[in-house]
């Protein structure tokens, strides 16, 4: 069995390795496809729908994060209804939650305000919904504004698969989701938590947030999850 | 437990039971109108008139008329009652014993909704004792499962294949093709799972199949289990369903005592066990992937797929899922053989399929009937059209996953391709029956309403779009909406359908789809008219053609 596959995307033929994903073999080969839900270091779940691809022959789009790129596959990234989808998903979370970037802790630094730029979106053609939504300032140094959270699971993925820890996870269901930390306590008084702030460093927007930082200092360093993940499996440390 | 212990079992009760029956329906159609206590009464008359080897009052299934509750039919004769009160039980067993006419309203046995039915999957739903096993034994429960272990695992899948049984969950993939795929898989830990979690609004054939023949959906899938190689089975049923609960958990208490569940079923190498598990009410949990993450006790949220759970599905072992309806089939295909079942039906739509009629029909209740019989059969015909006289306007078929047919296409066959040609589905089974006074805009808004309440929340599509989808269905209902929201929201039900994780979300647009699609006046009659000049009313065209 080969162990390199290759495939057209965007009419150009690339190579991946066997088992990467559509997503994957894109970026390694500089073609950029948005996505919010996926990270590099944890598992993907195909939920924030961006990254959605066509695939000659199979009928609907695809989740590129979670489509293994195959031999003789043919891939289209970008289109006019794939753009117009993403504004939309874009702006059914901008209606959804309470995201006002003038006032974030995350303004500038937020990958949910880059993608809605990048898309071309200039407004929200949806009704802004305005939901009463909590914010968790319970822990000692990292806060939870639930106003601002895509439930995109990032950081639930974090917490549990580089941490170990599973504090976070989701309750509810549809509009009333949101994230908790061990049973619905007060994330202050959440037992399995190490404090170890890796779930500040997976969310994509303000969502979770070191306390008694600036806004200019919100930069996260999300590579360092990735890397930790590599080193890990490879037992290899650039220390 | 062998194959003569069983014809023994079932002698004995033929022997037993007596020349006059009552039989009372105590499914759970028939309790909701007060059943219970009806059967109380009826054996309090029964005793009353002292012990006799004459009479039986007996608890049985669901005849189909639940509209008509509580049924009651009477041997011989055959003769049966609805709605019957608690006042009638002695009059009733008077007559049944002395013969003589009774006021008890009757139903007529000869009308269409009996006879144009074909019932395979409850051929014996409303003769048997749904807590008597020996009764199940009788009408020939596990024969099906003796004549499986006879043959090879292959052979019975490729009899289903030859069968052309699809699944009667809704999507309508071929059976055998689904067990083949787990068949393939190498051997080891496979489990087989029956998806009992009907949550579609206005369906419940799967609670009736659960409730009163619990022995055919366990044999139908020991059956699977043997034909793919699984050990273990679960039950997942919606805890909502407290009744068919308690009747699985009894039958599988009963066909383990007996030896047909456990290790060398009929002293052949085949083991296999079985254990329900209980749904807490989401609706999603229908879908496989979510279904078992729940059984694992996991969140109730589906995962994409491939891997598909023939592949990779419970605690990441092959796994077969099916519906309680498509594995309620199974034993008679093994009993009577493909060919049998394959000339039931149309081309590409084998055997018969239960539906539950509910709405505004004058006989609501569950009828089965072959597939390829028409919309108008079963809802003119058999359903006596709708109760307050006046035609049908629409059938909704599928739930919330389904569409809306007018009446001008209610000639179209039922099977699952001619359905999705008219843009519905078969789905699991339930039709909703509308008149004239129901507004399709309002109906549109009550699955919306149900999709956002049910939907996991994991993709944004459907978290969020379902409730922008609503919101504007008020809008449009309240008047208060533009054609610019109109075009806005068939843009977001292309957005939704195409673009959602699983199956909720992929057709949780479908009822305001194929509503536009029918029935877009009405969507149009309630826009507001100044910002929608088109529609202002214009002179009649003048006719340019001279006569």
């Amino acid at each position: 069995m080969s162990s390199i596959v290759t495939l057209q995307v965007n009419d150009r033929v690339i190579s991946a390795r066997a088992g990467a994903s559509v997503l994957e073999a894109a970026k390694e080969n500089g073609i950029s496809i948005p996505t919010l839900c996926h990270m590099d270091g944890v598992s993907d779940v195909a939920a924030c729908r961006l990254c959605l691809v066509h695939i000659e022959g199979k009928g609907r789009l695809q989740a590129s994060c979670v489509t293994a790129a195959a031999e003789g596959m043919i891939v289209r990234t970008d289109s006019q209804t794939i753009r117009e989808y993403r504004r939309m998903i874009l702006e059914l979370l901008f209606a959804e939650g309470n995201h006002v970037c003038s006032v974030c802790v995350s303004n500038g630094h937020c990958e949910l305000q880059s993608l809605a730029a990048e898309s071309g979106m200039d407004h929200v053609r949806y009704d802004y919904l305005h939901p009463v939504r909590n914010v968790d300032v319970s822990h000692e140094r990292l806060a939870l504004d639930h106003n601002r959270c895509i439930l995109c699971t990032r950081c639930v993925r974090a917490c549990d698969e580089i941490e170990g820890a599973h504090t976070l996870e989701i309750a509810g269901r549809g509009a009333h989701s949101q994230v908790i930390a061990d049973m619905g306590d007060p994330w202050g008084e959440a037992v399995t938590c190490t404090s170890c702030g890796k779930c500040v460093q997976a969310c994509p927007t303000g969502a979770l947030f070191r306390k008694g930082s600036t806004v200019a200092e919100m930069t996260k360093d999300r590579e360092r999850l990735a890397e930790l993940m590599i080193a890990r499996k490879e037992k290899q440390w650039n220390v | 437990m062998d194959r003569d212990e069983l014809w023994k079992i079932a002698e004995a009760e033929r022997l037993r039971s007596k020349p006059l029956q009552i039989r009372c329906c105590t499914s759970s159609g028939c309790r909701a109108s007060g059943s219970m206590g009806l059967f109380r009464q009826l054996q309090d008359e029964a005793s009353r008139r002292g012990p006799t080897d004459r009479l039986d009052v007996l608890s049985v299934g669901c005849s189909g008329l639940c509209g008509q509750g509580p049924v009651v039919q009477t041997m011989p004769g055959a003769a049966m009652y609805g709605p019957v009160a608690a006042s009638h039980a002695g009059e009733l067993v008077a007559t049944t014993v002395d013969g003589g006419k009774n006021s008890v309203p009757r139903i007529d046995t000869e009308q269409p909704f009996f006879k144009r039915q074909l019932r395979i999957v409850r051929a014996t739903a409303g003769e048997i004792d749904p807590e008597r096993f020996e009764s199940h034994i009788a009408a020939g429960a596990y024969r099906g499962l003796c004549r499986a272990l006879e043959q090879s695992p292959g052979e019975i899948v490729e009899a289903i294949t030859r069968s052309g049984l699809r699944g009667r969950g809704g999507a309508g993939y071929p059976t055998g093709w689904k067990w083949a795929a787990v068949a393939k898989m190498p051997p080891g830990q496979k489990y087989v799972i029956c998806n009992g979690d009907e949550g579609d609004p206005g369906a419940f054939m799967d609670r009736a199949v659960m409730e009163d023949t619990a022995h055919q959906v366990i044999e139908g899938m020991a059956i699977a289990a043997y034909a793919v190689g699984a050990n273990q089975g679960y039950i997942y049923v919606r805890a909502e369903y407290p009744l068919a609960i308690e009747r699985l958990q009894l039958a599988i208490t009963q066909a383990s005592q007996a030896g047909i569940l456990g290790n060398s079923i009929f002293g052949s190498t085949f083991d296999f066990q079985l254990e329900i598990r209980m749904g807490a009410g989401a609706f999603v949990c229908g879908e496989e992937t979510a279904l078992i993450a729940s059984v694992q006790a996991l969140r109730g949220i589906p995962r994409p797929r491939p891997p598909y759970p023939a592949e990779s599905g419970l605690w990441e072992k092959p796994t077969l899922i099916n519906n309680v309806e498509t594995f309620a089939t199974v034993p008679a295909i093994l009993l009577h053989g493909a060919d049998w079942f394959a000339s039931m039906g149309t081309a590409g739509s084998k055997g018969t399929k239960i539906f539950s009629l509910t709405g505004k029909i004058r006989n609501s209740g569950l009828v089965e009937v072959p597939m390829g019989t028409t919309i108008r059969q079963v809802v003119e015909e058999m359903g006596g059209g709708v109760s307050s006289g006046t035609g049908v306007k629409a059938v909704q078929t599928g739930g919330p996953a389904g569409g809306c047919i007018p009446a001008s296409l209610l000639d179209t066959p039922i099977d699952y391709d001619s359905l999705a040609a008219i843009g519905s589905i078969m789905g699991s089974g339930g039709m909703i029956v509308l008149d004239d006074t129901d507004r399709m805009p309002d109906l549109a808004r009550f699955f919306m309403e149900f999709c956002a309440d049910e939907s996991c929340g994991k993709c944004v599509p459907c978290r969020a779009g379902t409730v922008q989808l609503h919101r504007l269905l008020t809008r449009i209902i309240d008047r208060k909406a533009t054609k610019s929201d109109l075009e806005r929201m068939i843009q977001l039900c292309h957005l939704v359908k195409d673009t959602s994780l699983c199956g909720l979300g992929q057709s949780a647009p479908n009822p305001v789809l194929s509503t536009l699609r029918y029935f877009g006046e009405e969507y149009e009659a309630l826009l507001r008219p100044e910002e929608f000049p088109e529609h202002t009313p214009r002179r009649a065209p003048i006719s340019l053609k001279l006569i």
